[in-house]
């Protein structure tokens, strides 16, 4: 009856979206008077899910697994679900859990609602609130079906250590064929990625060339966050594709986001408009995305970032 | 090689968003409707199998006759064949399992469709349907080639990118990378034309009972005004994203 949550690591570690999913099946689990099962793929420190609110943990360790696959991995979770006859599986909204939900949904005959914003404002009637319509509105959802899915939006309901403790066992799924498999990954393994970042910083066509991303970078670095840019940075090859955000780009959640010589264009906004705090600076106060910020500066880049980076190592040193 | 494309039929980008009947239906009044952007990526990579390696493309969607507008715009870009289930498009998993049919029916090779639709954002449909294919599936694919049975894909992950090989049957949820902005097609005249005289084939639906439902739609609280910080006094940014917003 339990809740299960797939806790999604990296190289053996626990990402800060699985500790998330923890602290929110926590939550359901306390509504429906149940506890929490966490299913955990090659990962290390298992019991530590416990300080999240997991009372127990099934931890696979299978070298079959050690690259991410949508269906095997999937394929764990459903039957992690089956053998603890759970009625409610939570996931994160990474790339790899957003792949993984729809199979499982399937596999486990299950209502699957991506996006979720919050706790369940009911648990009979299953109802969560989930983003839709680009962040433009919000959906309150009945899942009907026995088993239910929710997929829960990064950085929505935050990290709840309630200094529990966890027991371990060892699960051995059987897995089907990969039916796809992994070549090769291209991945900047010493950067923050823009679904894990709490904060952003994105750079558009303001800044007026490649050359000038070093500021960008530097200020990414003081604030441990992630780089991103526009659109048309990306259209027009200053900046790799991946960190293009907006409509058609990756969608942003983080808890600040920083525009920097970005206009604001809506497609723009769509993606980036469930970021909690949004800072923008721009020379042109006309410039839409001030309608969309909590704060402002009018003034050029090249001469508030660099500023900006000198406050902020100071205020690092001062609260260090 | 037999693909099908499939057409979300949803409010272009700039739409009002607002909801009537007590705040439990989308408002269509006064908005236009256009082919799901990540759709049209995908529809535009399809075209190019065609050309290229002579594949056929079919184009479906779940709707009443209003989308039918969107699934001609489709064929004026080179589709060569419409098919809309008629009836209305529940939630993820009912119409993939209205696809699921389609596909079942048809025989396709390829299916592609957009990573999610930009009205309910779902991003289900691709991955419920290939498991109910029994088909392989790539999510959030930036690029795709196929020669014979193989296929080779990349998908976008957090952080980058990861190169894949599979196999067909294969369903995959396209974005922009498939092919570029710039590429994409605007129907022409002739286009146009030739699109009122291909098949557009209205199937009635397979029994499918939705799993979720949304009761109601709000929006968000009104946001206040942005906070403007004199570019001369960055001191009192800081301050406030530290002590106000408490980001930092």
């Amino acid at each position: 009856m339990s809740v299960i949550v797939y806790t999604e690591s990296e190289n053996g570690k626990f990402k800060k979206a699985a500790l998330e999913v923890v602290s929110y099946a926590k939550a359901i689990a306390d509504q429906m008077g149940t506890t929490v099962t966490a299913v955990a793929i090659n990962a290390d420190s298992t019991e530590s899910l416990g300080n999240y609110g997991a009372s127990k943990v099934l931890s696979i360790k299978n070298d079959a697994l050690s690259k991410f696959n949508a269906k095997t991995y999937a394929a764990s979770i459903e039957s992690a679900a089956k053998s603890e006859n759970a009625k409610v599986v939570v996931v994160s909204s990474s790339a790899d859990s957003k792949y993984l939900a729809p199979l499982l949904a399937v596999g486990l005959d299950a209502g699957y609602v991506s996006n979720v914003v919050e706790a369940p404002s009911s648990v009979s009637p299953f109802t969560v609130k989930r983003s839709a319509f680009t962040n433009k509105a919000f959906a309150n959802t009945e899942i009907n079906t026995d088993v239910k899915i929710v997929g829960l939006s990064n950085n929505s309901f935050g990290l709840v250590e309630s200094g529990g403790t966890a027991s371990v066992e060892d699960f051995s799924p059987s897995l089907p064929g990969s039916g796809v498999n992994v070549e090769s990954v291209d991945k900047a393994t010493d950067k923050v990625s823009i679904a894990d970042a709490e904060t952003v910083v994105s750079g558009g066509r303001g800044l007026k060339g490649p050359e000038n991303w070093g500021m960008i970078e530097e200020l990414a670095e003081v604030l441990g966050a992630a780089t991103a840019c526009s659109k048309p940075v990306s259209d027009l090859g200053w900046r790799p594709h991946s960190e293009h955000v907006g409509q058609t780009g990756k969608p942003v959640a983080s808890n600040l986001y920083i525009a920097i010589g970005i206009s604001g264009a809506i497609q723009h906004l769509a993606g980036i408009n469930s970021s909690k705090v949004k800072v923008v600076i721009n020379t042109d106060p006309e410039a839409p995305f001030f309608k969309a910020a909590d704060y402002g500066v009018v003034g050029d880049a090249f001469e508030v970032v660099p500023q900006l980076i000198e406050k902020l190592k100071a205020f690092k040193a001062q609260n260090a | 090689m037999k693909i099908l494309v499939c057409i979300s039929h949803v409010p272009d980008t700039t739409s009002k968003i607002n909801f009537t009947d007590g705040d439990t239906k989308f408002d269509t009044n006064g908005v236009q409707f256009v082919i799901n952007p990540n759709d049209e990526f995908g529809l535009t990579r399809a075209m190019w199998f065609k050309e290229k390696q002579g594949a056929s493309v079919d184009v479906v969607n779940v709707g009443g006759a209003e989308t039918e507008p969107t699934l001609r715009k489709a064929l004026a870009i080179g589709a060569d064949a419409a098919i809309r289930v008629n009836t209305e498009a529940t939630d993820g998993y009912a119409v993939a399992k209205q696809l699921a049919k389609v596909v079942n029916d048809g025989g396709y090779d390829l299916v592609i469709a957009g990573r999610e639709s930009i009205d309910y954002n779902g991003g289900m449909v691709p991955g419920m349907l290939a498991a109910m294919t029994d088909a392989n599936f790539v999510a959030n694919c930036i690029s795709l080639e196929v020669d014979g049975t193989s296929a080779k894909a990349v998908r976008e992950i957090d952080g980058g990118k990861e190169t894949v090989s599979t196999s067909l049957p294969l369903v995959i949820g396209g974005q922009k990378g498939l092919v570029e902005e710039s590429d994409l097609r605007i129907p022409n005249m002739r286009g146009i034309m030739m699109a009122r005289k291909k098949p557009l084939t209205v199937v009635e639906p397979t029994d499918a009972s939705a799993e979720t439902k949304a009761v109601s739609f709000e929006k968000p609280a009104p946001k206040g005004a942005v906070k403007l910080v004199d570019s001369d006094n960055i001191d009192e940014l800081v301050n406030l994203l530290h002590n106000e917003a408490k980001v930092i």
